[in-house]
């Protein structure tokens, strides 16, 4: 009992001033004395979670059904590019219904190079050996792309990586904010924005898809036939942005969005808002030749498969630039620009959860969740005081020393606080004494079966570290299944409470040991109060 | 200085003598807790049915009859309002999941938005929240397994610690201890939202540990008194642990009563179902873990390997 080592000396007193060190800058950021702390001492600080800093949390889903037409969509393009390759190939009747892509090819001989082409096109999967389309042919004439499931999951994946960089993008275009985002069990995107309390405009931007696409205008459609929803072949109806009816348009598209380099919200010579967009090099080139070709004649510019609107080409535009008008407000022209420069959506979000808390409730929380820690630390400290005299008094330094350690490690490794987090700390608070309760009763009782001080103080310390440990064990159970299943807040709760049981049983066991080991070497008691 | 002593020294209380009278009424009130549980059902908060949740602050006192009225008309739907504080300042807003697609739908929560600061000025809206019905499952279904897997685990624990008859103990003693708070929070109809399950979790946990150092006690009694019979070694070893399990318990209650009494209002449930649930977690592992072993026939040979209870019998101590 007596031997306590100088260097374990030492090494506990570092490891104590460590983490009181590295606890202060936290400390101090909820005070007015945030920038008191010298640079050239450690930065670790704990970071707030959103329900103390105030800000919005937004879950979001793909659609499953848009991802999948999406990629229909971008397949029936890549095949009409490639069989427009190969003019010997005329083909008609293109389908998408049942979640498959299907053609006519004209001329049976030519089958075969159709599949031959169709094959191409589609790609190898890791791993698995399949490609991501199945091509067949049904009819004898009719070529039959069917996605495969483990090509529907990559496609899936791919998109969710890139849905992932385009909300960032939307949200912070210029990519200083701390905000979170990360995608979560394959089709799922977390945003976790501070300091946002109204998350409509977040979820504005988010919504879009923004798929931006200039077709030319169907001028030989009927206009009857194509209010009731009936085009030409090789166009499609499509509804106006303002819901003023219906426009035939190509299918083919002219340009789209993928083309842009930037977009931006500017107003037109009347001053309506009106966005500003810039090709690329590929782009611009299309695009002239396409306003070349067409001049006099009508295109639509499509967004989200609604028609903006549908103006005419007065001249071939050669420079790459455009812009687009349509009904908009400031905002909405801004949020558009916003998210055409941020490319577009791959599959469609659905915001599935929601939370949003105020600065001011989580200031609120922060406050309350102060003081209820410091008068229930006081509770604690004077009911050990007054049950165990001068070992209540080594039990509350190691206390105290806990709670810096707690919050030194949580600062080192950038934990977050959330308000049940606030909870574990209190709870710890309570329940880390718990080690210097078995300890201190065990002292008590050695010395009622007549043993020596020395001894009593001894093996009080040794019998009691079974029961802690096996204690302990229950709370590292509980606490690991709640980091494991729970989430944010919830999380935060069982990482203070985790963390806090590694420091007690330090602080409880050999910290307080030190203190009792060194009093007794020092004044070598004849009786001790306990 | 005079010690604060609340289990007087030489404690000898015989608290296996009503071992089986407690074993009634925890049985009784174990069994009502569950039927009235089922009967009245939780008060389950949007975290695990869907739906949406305001809650908004006034400058001035606000009649819930009328904010009612102008909530319902907003909505077309049935808001349940609560407030939140004694001056009729800070009202809870809660709606219903809308029927319909699987997103959450926060149209009534931004028209909320717009509209409260417009009618009562200076009103704000600190907090909102809305989950989908699928979400909702999911965090449901998760809660359930985390519990289930949570007892399981200290209850495997336990009995490869110990012997299987204590975990058994430990695994009786949960369910005891959780079906005691649940039925509190179906009586009380306090909202269970996430963070009750998080105090759920840590009352398994913290349930578990009174219950441990006793059999750890158990244990080591066993084998220091090898004649001992049971009873007696198990009235020993509750009064030597008696002084302990007060103490600790006390100070885990300071704590969260005052965390329950000063503390943020958000965690109110957290705070009072862990404070519930130490106090039935105290009682528990005294009349629930202890007789369990007499019930399964631990003996004092119990922690002995075959081949040494071979030994014990040749030469007894």
């Amino acid at each position: 009992m007596l031997e306590f080592p100088k260097w374990k000396v030492w090494l506990v007193s570092l490891v104590v001033a460590l983490g009181v060190l590295l606890s202060i800058p936290s400390l101090l950021s909820f005070t007015r004395y945030a920038d008191a702390w010298p640079k050239w001492l450690p930065q670790y600080k704990i970071s707030l979670g959103l329900d103390l800093a105030g800000g919005s949390h937004l879950l979001l889903e793909a659609d499953a059904a848009d991802a999948q037409k999406q990629r229909l969509q971008a397949m029936e393009d890549s095949v009409s590019t490639e069989l427009r390759r190969d003019p010997r190939i005329d083909i008609g009747g293109i389908s998408t219904a049942g979640g498959r892509l299907s053609f006519l090819v004209r001329n049976p001989t030519q089958v075969d190079a159709a599949v031959d082409r169709m094959r191409n096109l589609t790609k190898p999967l890791a791993l698995t050996g399949q490609r991501d389309w199945d091509v067949g042919v049904v009819d004898s004439t009719r070529v039959v792309l069917t996605p495969t499931p483990s090509g529907t999951a990559q496609a899936l994946k791919d998109a969710m990586g890139v849905a992932r960089d385009v909300v960032r993008r939307r949200i912070d275009p210029g990519g200083t904010k701390e905000i979170t985002v990360i995608t979560e069990g394959g089709n799922r995107i977390l945003v976790e924005v501070p300091g946002v309390e109204n998350p409509e405009q977040l979820k504005q931007l988010i919504g879009q898809t923004a798929r931006l696409e200039f077709k030319l205008v169907d001028q030989s459609a009927n206009p009857a036939e194509v209010q009731q929803g009936r085009a030409p072949p090789g166009s499609q109806v499509l509804p106006m942005a303002d819901g003023n009816g219906f426009i035939a348009v190509k299918r083919r598209v002219m340009v789209s969005g993928d083309q842009l380099v930037d977009a931006k919200q500017s107003f037109d010579q009347d001053g309506r808002p009106d966005i500003d967009i810039t090709f690329n090099t590929a782009g611009a080139r299309r695009f002239a030749r396409a306003t070349q070709e067409n001049v006099n004649k009508p295109f639509a510019i499509i967004l989200d498969d609604k028609v903006l609107s549908a103006p005419n080409i007065n001249e071939p535009i050669l420079g790459g630039r455009a812009q687009i008008s349509g009904s908009f407000t400031v905002q909405t022209a801004h949020d558009l620009a916003v998210s055409l420069a941020s490319g577009k959506l791959p599959v469609k979000l659905n915001v599935i959860e929601e939370r949003t808390v105020s600065a001011e409730l989580g200031q609120d929380s922060i406050h309350k969740g102060a003081i209820a820690s410091a008068v229930g630390t006081l509770g604690v400290i004077l009911f050990m005081l007054i049950t165990y005299g001068r070992f209540g008094v080594y039990a509350n330094i190691a206390l105290v020393v806990n709670a810096f350690l707690i919050l030194g490690i949580m600062a080192m490794f950038n934990a977050t606080l959330t308000l049940p987090g606030i909870a574990g700390f209190i709870l710890t608070i309570g329940a880390a004494v718990d080690a210097n309760v078995l300890i201190n009763e065990r002292i008590r009782e050695e010395m009622h079966r007549g043993r020596r001080i020395i001894d009593a103080v001894e093996t009080g310390y040794r019998e009691a570290m079974h029961a802690i440990i096996d204690a302990n064990v229950t709370h590292v159970i509980s606490a690991g299944i709640m980091a494991y299943f729970g989430s944010g807040p919830v999380r935060g709760f069982a990482i203070v409470l985790l963390i806090g049981v590694v420091t007690s049983v330090f602080t409880a066991v050999y910290f307080t040991r030190m203190l009792v080991a060194l009093w007794i070497r020092r004044t070598r008691p004849r009786a001790i109060n306990i | 200085m005079k010690l604060l002593k609340l289990v007087p020294d030489h404690t000898n209380v015989d608290f296996m003598r009503w071992r089986n009278i407690a074993l009634i009424l925890s049985l009784i009130a174990t069994v009502a807790s569950i039927s009235y549980t089922v009967y009245r059902g939780l008060n389950l908060g949007i975290d695990f049915v869907g739906g949406e949740v305001v809650r908004a602050e006034f400058v001035q006192p606000v009649q819930i009859d009328r904010l009612r009225t102008e909530v319902d008309k907003l909505c077309g739907c049935e808001a349940s309002i609560q407030a939140l504080d004694k001056g009729d300042r800070t009202y809870q807003i809660r709606l219903p999941k809308p029927p319909g697609p699987e997103t959450a739908s926060n149209v009534v929560v931004s028209k909320i938005r717009t509209l409260l600061p417009r009618d009562y000025p200076g009103a704000r809206v600190d907090a909102g929240e809305s989950v989908s019905g699928k979400v909702s499952e999911e965090l449901a279904a998760d809660s359930a397994k985390a519990i289930a897997l949570a007892m399981l685990g200290i209850a495997i624990y336990i009995w490869f610690r110990f012997e299987w008859q204590f975990g058994v103990g430990a695994l009786l003693t949960l369910a005891h201890d959780i079906a005691m708070t649940l039925g509190f929070f179906a009586f009380t109809q306090l909202p269970v939202d996430l963070n009750v399950v998080a105090a759920f979790l840590t009352i398994v946990g913290y349930s578990l540990n009174d219950t441990v150092v006793i059999y750890d006690r158990v244990r080591e009694n066993l084998r220091k008194y090898r004649k001992m019979s049971i009873l007696p070694l198990l009235n020993l070893t509750l009064n030597e642990t008696l002084a302990r399990t007060v103490v600790t318990s006390l100070t885990v209650l300071i704590a969260l009563g005052v965390l329950m009494l000063i503390g943020p209002q958000v965690i109110f449930g957290l705070a009072i179902a862990i404070f519930l649930g130490v106090i039935i977690g105290t009682y528990s592992s005294i009349y629930i873990s202890v007789p369990t072993l007499v019930w399964l026939g631990v003996k004092p040979d119990s922690f002995l390997k075959t081949d040494d209870k071979d030994e014990a019998e040749v030469q007894p101590a």
